[in-house]
């Protein structure tokens, strides 16, 4: 009979190695459901994961995805440290392209260059603003920050479309529901010619380096982590949950809503009722497949960036469907939470027990 | 009294995929397992049981594939949590997530493929009383199933020894444990029953409620159940109250807009749900010894017998 005993100390080892592991799993299952559905494994597999790649245009998309991914998922990444569980992301995102987009909008032909800067902040308020009500109410009225701040995703998708069918439609856009173009000077500019890669991604790597810093060499992360990990000690410490729920939820929402005004600044430059291909959820898997480590996450969210455009280049390709992305995507977070237990415990085969 | 019949038909149309989803979730929950895959399971049912449905003209075979494609979900999501004890919260998350692709994907033909909803039962003479005969003697089979399931399960819970066994189970898992009750046998049959409400939920909603498929049609539905179990504090009854609640809610808002009025614009008033859910969540948690003293003691801890 198979067992699994505790081990004394989780497996630094089998740390490192399962997010590879869980890939390397994600893509054999990949290539059995590809010949489910009748295509060529080799090929599907590689339109999926090696065409995006081939020239530097395909890499320059290549950061344009990670870039949200990676800013939202260090944000999750810290509260998911302390157990706070924020999966409102993607709703902090839209709400983030609503406050930086409507000061691109607000500026309109008065244009500098302090304006995407403005948006940035604008987008980390706009964000921060909205994950101040699962903070609120959690720490106000014990209200689960899991269900209120999901519930608000589907609020601000319903207040983006109204806004971009209503008050904020583009006169000029034939009835579309989307606003005008934002001015070419509220746009960030992009960093190579032949690329869309712009000065997101260096912004989304200074996010890294700055959570890194918080997480390994500041004493709120070290509060985080006692919080997260023993909550009983964290009280006998003195450490206020309260001030631990307001900081880790009011960062991930600055960092999903930056993200948001990021998107909007940059690839998309106007609003549009989906201006977010779930990259709020996505972020999620990031952040695990990432080990809640900053490093981690941007491998994590080059790789998921992958799965993003690899999706895309299948469907040209190959007329292969664009769910699979999130098929993949799924798959990929189960066979990591699978193969986790390998860190915590070792697998023992011993004889079935008499008795008990 | 034209207008009254109609109106109950459509609130209990409107409140019977919740009941499913969160009778099952109620009874996970008791066993102190959290699935957060509600959502998930329910795209996973609506698209199996359109599917079916669609293919061979059986309207039972459809609502039984749905279910089963529910605990099939589910089945994956206990391998997950109770075999190799994954963190429950994020499996769950995966489980919505992988639903939401894998429904996208097997669906994908099947938008915009028209199907006759489920037939209305029609006894002739009691169908036919004003108001009530429409509404209590005119539903399709899936409404009576809810109400059935939820009473079985209020029976099972409190009722029946092995409902006590697990309460018992998600109060204090080592404790049955070291009883003799074998602990994650029970929560994997709770899980399974759980993913099988919420096919169901999911199967009504694509066979009846709006016959047809379309990505993410469960709109939220399987994490409004999930604040449900919570404002019912974990009891059956409380559960009807709530789903009904919720679906004269959506009636409310959904009548607001077919007058027409241009005052509120349909965004907000398709808010409400989500908003309203927020509400009540905050009225019932915000007492917070009421939820200790309800919510199953070991709910979403991972069990295992070295503890």
């Amino acid at each position: 009979m198979i067992a699994l005993e505790r081990r004394p100390n989780s497996s630094r080892l089998w740390l490192y190695a399962t997010p590879v592991l869980a890939v390397f799993l994600t893509v054999l299952s990949g290539a059995v459901l590809f010949s489910l559905l009748g295509f060529n494994a080799i090929e599907a597999l590689t339109a999926y994961f090696i065409s995006p790649l081939r020239d530097s245009y395909g890499l320059g998309e290549l950061t344009i995805k990670a870039t949200p991914l990676a800013i939202i998922a260090i944000g999750l990444a810290i509260g998911f440290r302390a157990n706070v569980w924020n999966i409102g992301a993607e709703g902090q995102l839209t709400l983030g392209a609503i406050t930086g987009g409507g000061l691109a909008l607000l500026f309109y032909g008065a244009e500098g260059p302090w304006l995407p800067p403005l948006m940035l902040i604008g987008g980390m308020v706009g964000g921060a603003a909205w994950a101040a009500i699962p903070a609120f109410l959690r720490t106000r009225f014990n209200a689960n920050e899991i269900l209120v701040s999901l519930m608000l995703t589907y609020v601000a998708g319903l207040l983006l479309s109204y806004l971009v069918t209503g008050p904020w439609k583009d006169p000029m856009g034939f009835g579309f529901p989307r606003t005008r173009m934002f001015g070419d000077e509220a746009l960030l500019p992009t960093l190579f010619a032949g690329s869309r890669m712009h000065i997101g991604f260096p912004i989304a790597l200074v996010t890294v380096a700055a959570a890194w810093f918080l997480i390994a060499r500041s004493f709120i992360g070290f509060q985080i982590k006692v919080v997260g990990l023993t909550p009983p000690a964290a009280g006998y410490a003195g450490f206020s949950n309260a001030w631990i729920i307001w900081a880790t939820l009011l960062t991930s929402g600055a960092l999903a809503g930056l993200a948001g005004a990021i998107e909007v600044a940059g690839p998309i430059g106007q609003l549009t009722p989906s201006i977010s291909p779930g990259y709020g959820f996505t972020a999620i898997i990031v952040a695990f497949l990432g080990r809640l480590h900053p490093l981690g996450i941007l491998f994590a969210a080059l790789l998921m960036a992958l799965s993003y455009i690899g999706g895309e280049s299948a469907q040209i390709e190959l007329g292969l469907p664009l769910a699979v992305t999130g098929v993949f995507q799924g798959m990929l977070l189960f066979f990591l939470l699978a193969s986790d237990v390998l860190v915590h415990y070792r697998i023992k085969l011993r004889p079935a027990r008499e008795g008990v | 009294m034209d207008i009254l019949a109609p109106i109950l038909i459509s609130i209990i149309a409107a409140s019977t995929p919740l009941l499913f989803a969160a009778i099952g979730e109620l009874v996970v929950e008791k066993s102190g397992v959290l699935n957060l895959g509600v959502e998930g399971m329910m795209l996973g049912g609506a698209v199996i049981a359109f599917i079916i449905s669609v293919e061979t003209g059986n309207s039972a075979l459809a609502i039984v594939a749905g279910a089963a494609m529910g605990a099939m979900m589910a089945g994956l999501f206990a391998v997950l949590t109770l075999g190799l004890l994954a963190n429950q919260v994020a499996t769950g998350l995966a489980l919505t997530l992988f639903g939401i692709g894998l429904s996208a994907l097997l669906g994908q033909g099947y938008v915009g493929t028209p199907l006759t909803a489920l037939p209305k039962l029609n006894i002739p003479g009691l169908t036919d009383i004003p108001v009530l005969g429409p509404v209590v003697f005119g539903q399709d089979v899936l409404v009576y199933l809810s109400f059935v399931v939820t009473g079985l399960v209020a029976w099972f819970l409190y009722r029946t020894r092995a409902g006590l066994v697990l309460r018992s189970v998600g109060e204090n898992p080592h404790a049955a444990h070291a009883i003799g009750f074998p602990v994650i046998r029970i929560r994997l049959f709770a899980v399974l029953f759980g993913g099988a409400m919420a096919g169901l939920g999911g199967a009504y909603l694509s066979l009846s409620y709006t016959p047809m498929w379309a990505e993410e049609m469960s709109a939220g539905r399987g994490w409004i159940a999930l604040a449900l179990v919570v404002f019912a504090t974990w009891r059956p009854g409380r559960v009807v109250l709530g789903a009904y609640l919720f679906g004269g809610l959506t009636l409310a808002q959904l009548h607001l807009q077919g007058m027409g009025s241009s005052a509120i614009p349909s965004q907000f008033l398709n808010m409400v749900p989500y908003i309203a859910t927020i509400v009540v969540l905050v009225l019932i948690s915000r007492d917070a010894t009421r939820i200790r003293m309800n919510a199953p003691a070991s709910i979403g801890k991972v069990f295992h017998p070295d503890g």
